[in-house]
């Protein structure tokens, strides 16, 4: 038991200030043995907030699958990681900072990327990369959603500046080039952005390092900047937390990050770590100093003890309970060898940081805390750690108006011509190239990236010193998911897998970060059961194990849920990096080809021959939302072993060096990809101009669903005469229809024909100028 | 001979120089500390790019008083070739080693894309490989490239015929489309009245191989190992 000096009297109710409901509060009681202090109740209160201790999602996240031959460490440490070969691993994990981002955009999104930089390198993994995976609010005004004002639509522009500027801010001074990633646009995301970040770190895998504290009378290091009062309640209040009118209160709870002192940081621990004199090592991210002592004693069956009269502080007069919650960024604890303090101590002076022993590793499994050798707090770590509330929330499937044909989209009369429209699509935010966004970051630094975004459907970077690189998409779609959780779910798997099969490599792993709204509601409970059913089926076939990530609940404002929104990351290992495929189409003459795993979808996999099936299904399509202001029915059908054929195919398509560039066709239908391709050809020519396209194809269907349609499971490639017939026997082998449907042209005009009558042409550079500009054009409206 | 590439805290491009120098170029490099107070005998400096003591009050302006710029300043005196890319380019005007300054980019944005430059002196043992009006493709990342200097110090740029780099557009002409960050006179790199202190915005270390999409930066480094082996031709 504790004693402390005079202090606030814990009650029920303080406790339920801090997010605590009474059966918590009485588990509290009944590990400690009697009431908590206030320093204690801060630690339960944050280490068994929701995002911290996955409360209401740990019974659902056990049906993912985890395990695989190349995951070296699966969920549980700071990052999962993955045997990449020639003796090296690579570390990744995607994590979300939504609630601060939506506080202080810049702030939130800038400790966002800190964070899971951390994460990496505290496994002894170098980072080399960073995706991110982003969602707002309408920065237009959209057919789909008339009554989103212009004073949201004018917030929403702000929070994605602030966003944007806040991720570049980090990688760049860091040095971590942020190579990939995706921009979504729906209307619940206004109040609740969604900001989710992906890291990607090397290291030899007799390098690893892992968070065990272990050794009784080993010395525990705090190292990195000092504690301040930024950021405390970050995890129990603002992310575990939905928002109300007082959010911007909230703005005390919004860490700040500096990339400066992360870069010191990184580099010191790397050499550190090279000593041989550190046993363990845990960055303070979320709960800082509490989590990461809980974690690390609880993880190594020890104990911790620490003053906090040694912890480098920012701001005088700080309690232990600002000390213990504080969320001050760019700090790591660390766990030395015993006598061997000075070699670590050393490297951290060098680089001009904080390093102070604050502690020891103790027998007992008590986490043990004391403010000038007073104990302040005393909790067991173990039962702190493992054995907080675990929760069966009730679930129930949302009802649903009933819909039909008056619902859904309307397919225009036949040889309508669909040139306007396309021109519309193109410009519409969720479409348009996020060329203005991404060139605010450093893509290139640390000269590994073979494709920037944009380039090619995944990020790619080379691993210097080998012949390998690897390759990594994020995807996610909320609006399908909000359709039909399961069925979105799986589409967000098979298409980051698609992306990274269409740049060469194999899809190995997964990471996931799933943004949902209250676990207190049982829709969306049921929600988070079924996307959680979905990903697993997905990551079976696939063969893509999840190996980390985190889960994100709370995500609504005024009782108003984000759609459900799981975020999938997928590693791929190429193993000739001279084999990467880019989207650009690179000659005229090549034929364009049209690779699909499921059925031929030239009509007849649509045997009923009724409109309405097709009609609900493109109610679901990002056409249906832009054109028709329509979003309703079902995403599109998925077959899996579809997927995977295409995805093996294009692997080996790369491999065999026959194909000269691959897109993948997912929002905006066939259309969009063609076009894509067209655009992306242009710096790779003397001339700059891009390349045109003539496309030719026969459907029963009607031409939206023809042309947009968001079927999965399809890729273009563009394929030189000479290897043509090469390509055409691998996609055979593979069990993948193969359909030439047009040429690659000189003559800049993009034109597609359906059914022999031309239903969109244009020229290439007309609707390239509305593509590559149109985003900076609305941001600045 | 050997290159050094000097690391500040918060430097983030010096392993690409030093890749660039020993697995492309195929010469001798070694990374020489902040708090050095000698250059380990390197013949040719680099400050490399990234966010030297964190850019900290303005981008450049601490790094110069790092114990190695003491050192960095008495080589340049004494005609040792120093090459300044980007934060190092910054740091070489924040020392004074180079005149003028850099703003905030025009844009008042970060930006990072492939430019192209163009070479307007090849008298320098910076560009002696190139030919006159070599148009190289380069990327550049930053977000305060936007050189500028007072007339004074102009005129005496173009008289000297100071400013090795200009942007321009693809095929070498002035053009402000080609300018990404509004530098005055286009200009992207420029070097002393003596020609052995160079610096440029653009990322050279980033243009060594045609996997990266441009092998163009690979001339720089050629030079500067030309006008090491036979130094009578790096002559103004």
């Amino acid at each position: 038991m504790a004693t402390a000096s005079a202090e606030i009297k814990v009650t029920a109710e303080i406790a339920a200030e801090h997010g605590l409901s009474a059966p918590e509060y009485a588990r509290v009681q009944q590990i400690l043995g009697c009431d908590p202090n206030i320093t204690e109740l801060g630690i339960f209160s944050v280490m068994w907030s929701e995002h911290c201790s996955y409360k209401s999602s740990k019974v659902h996240l056990k049906r993912l699958p985890v395990r695989g031959k190349l995951v070296v460490q699966g969920p549980g440490e700071n990052a999962g990681v993955v045997d990449i070969g020639d003796g090296l691993v690579a570390a990744f994990k995607i994590e979300s900072h939504n609630h601060p981002s939506f506080v202080e955009p810049f702030q939130g999104a800038t400790t966002g990327v800190g964070g899971i930089l951390r994460d990496i390198f505290t496994m002894g993994a170098r980072p080399i990369a960073v995706l991110d995976s982003l969602r707002f609010g309408p920065i237009i005004v959209e057919n789909s959603a008339p009554s989103v004002s212009p004073a949201t639509i004018a917030k929403n522009r702000r929070i994605l500046d602030g966003v944007i500027r806040g991720i570049a801010n980090y990688g760049n001074s860091f040095g971590v080039p942020t190579i990939g990633g995706e921009v979504c646009f729906e209307p619940c995301y206004s109040q609740n952005p969604l900001v989710n970040a992906l890291a990607l770190g090397i290291a030899k895998k007799e390098d690893l390092f892992f968070a065990k504290a272990r050794g009784t009378g080993n010395p525990v290091i705090y190292v990195g900047a000092k504690t301040g009062r930024d950021g405390i309640h970050g995890a129990s209040l603002l992310a575990s937390a939905e928002f109300t009118e007082e959010s911007q209160q909230k703005r005390p709870n919004v860490q700040v990050g500096d990339p400066f002192v992360e870069k010191l940081l990184l580099e010191a621990c790397l050499e550190a770590m090279n000593t041989g004199a550190v046993v363990a090592i845990q960055d303070m991210g979320a709960a800082g100093l509490t989590c990461s002592t809980t974690e690390m004693a609880s993880r190594g069956g020890t104990g911790i003890e620490i003053d906090l009269a040694r912890v480098p502080q920012r701001e005088s007069g700080m309690t232990p309970y600002e000390i213990m919650l504080s969320e001050s960024q760019e700090r790591m604890l660390l766990v030395a060898e015993k006598g061997r303090e000075p070699e670590v101590l050393q490297v951290f002076k060098k680089w001009g940081l904080d390093a102070v022993v604050v502690g020891e590793v103790a027998d007992g499994g008590l986490l043990r805390v004391k403010d000038h050798g007073v104990v302040v707090a005393e909790i067991p770590a173990h039962p702190l750690a493992e054995e907080g509330p675990v929760y069966q929330r009730p679930m129930a499937k949302p009802s649903r108006k009933e819909e039909s044909a008056a619902d859904w989209f309307v397919f225009a009369p036949e040889k309508k011509n669909l040139t306007n429209n396309f021109k519309r699509l193109l410009a519409s935010p969720a479409i348009s190239s996020k060329g203005w966004i991404t060139e605010q970051y450093d893509t290139m630094v640390r000269t590994n990236t073979l494709a920037v975004p944009g380039a090619g459907d995944a990020a790619v970077v080379r691993i210097k010193g080998t012949a390998r690189a690897l390759a990594l998409a994020t995807d996610g779609n909320g609006r399908w998911c909000q359709l039909n959780p399961r069925l979105g779910a799986m589409h967000a798997v098979a298409e980051a897998a698609r992306n990274v099969a269409c740049s060469g490599a194999k899809p190995i792993a997964a990471t996931n970060c799933l943004n949902f709204g209250s676990p207190e509601k049982p829709e969306v409970m049921w929600q988070f059961s079924e996307v959680i059913d979905g990903l697993a089926a997905a990551c079976n076939e696939l063969e893509t194990p999840i190996t980390g990530g985190n889960v994100s609940f709370y995500n609504e404002t005024l009782g108003s849920s984000i759609y459900p929104t799981p975020v999938i990351g997928i590693l791929g290992v190429m193993e000739d990096a001279t084999n990467v495929l880019k989207m650009a189409f690179r000659d005229a003459g090549d034929i364009v080809v049209l690779l699909d795993g499921g059925s031929d979808s030239s009509g007849a996999s649509r045997s009923n021959g009724s409109g309405s099936h097709l009609a609900r299904e493109f109610s679901s399509s990002e056409y249906s939302k832009t054109i028709g202001g329509i979003v309703a029915g079902e995403p599109p059908a998925i077959d899996l072993p579809a997927e995977k054929r295409l995805q093996q195919c294009l692997v080996a398509l790369a491999a065999s060096r026959s194909i000269r560039s691959a897109h993948d066709i997912s929002d905006g239908g066939l259309a969009v990809t063609v076009a894509e391709s067209c655009f992306a050809s242009g710096p790779a020519r003397k001339s700059g101009d891009t390349f045109g396209s003539l496309i030719s194809i026969e459907d029963r269907n009607p031409a939206e669903s023809a042309v947009f349609g968001e079927r999965g499971a399809r890729a273009i490639v563009s394929v030189s005469t000479a290897s043509l017939n090469a390509v055409l026997q691998m996609a055979q082998k593979y069990g993948v229809s193969a359909k030439q449907i047009g040429k690659v042209t000189a003559h800049g005009i993009f034109s597609i024909e359906l059914n022999g009558s031309a239903i969109i042409e244009e020229s290439v550079e007309t609707l390239r100028d509305i593509w590559a500009h149109s985003l900076e054009r609305a941001l600045k409206q | 001979m050997k290159f050094g590439v000097v690391v500040f805290p918060g430097s983030n491009c010096d392993h690409d120089a030093f890749y660039a120098i020993s697995n492309v170029l195929q010469q001798p490099v070694e990374f020489i500390w902040h708090q050095s107070e000698d250059l380990a005998n390197c013949d040719a400096v680099i400050l490399p790019g990234g966010f030297a003591h964190g850019d900290y009050l303005r981008t450049g302006a601490l790094a110069r008083f790092s114990p190695v710029m003491k050192s960095v300043k008495t080589f340049a005196k004494s005609g040792g070739l120093v090459l300044g890319i980007c934060n190092g380019f910054q740091i070489l005007l924040e020392a004074g080693l180079l005149p003028g300054a850099v703003m905030r980019n025009i844009g008042l944005r970060y930006i990072c894309r492939h430019v192209h430059i163009r070479v307007d002196n090849t008298a320098t043992p910076f560009t002696q490989a190139a030919t006159p009006g070599q148009v190289l493709k380069i990327p550049i990342a930053h977000n305060d490239g936007n050189y500028t200097a007072d007339p004074q110090t102009l005129a005496e740029l173009q008289k000297n015929e100071q400013i090795v780099f200009r942007y321009t557009s693809a095929d070498g002409k002035n053009d402000a489309a080609g300018n990404p960050n509004g530098s005055l006179e286009n200009i992207a790199g420029i070097c002393n009245r003596e020609r052995n202190v160079s610096g440029l915005m653009p990322h050279p270390e980033r243009a060594v191989e045609s996997v990266l999409d441009s092998a163009d930066g690979l001339v720089i480094f050629r030079s500067m190992v030309e006008s090491l082996v036979t130094p009578a031709k790096a002559s103004a």
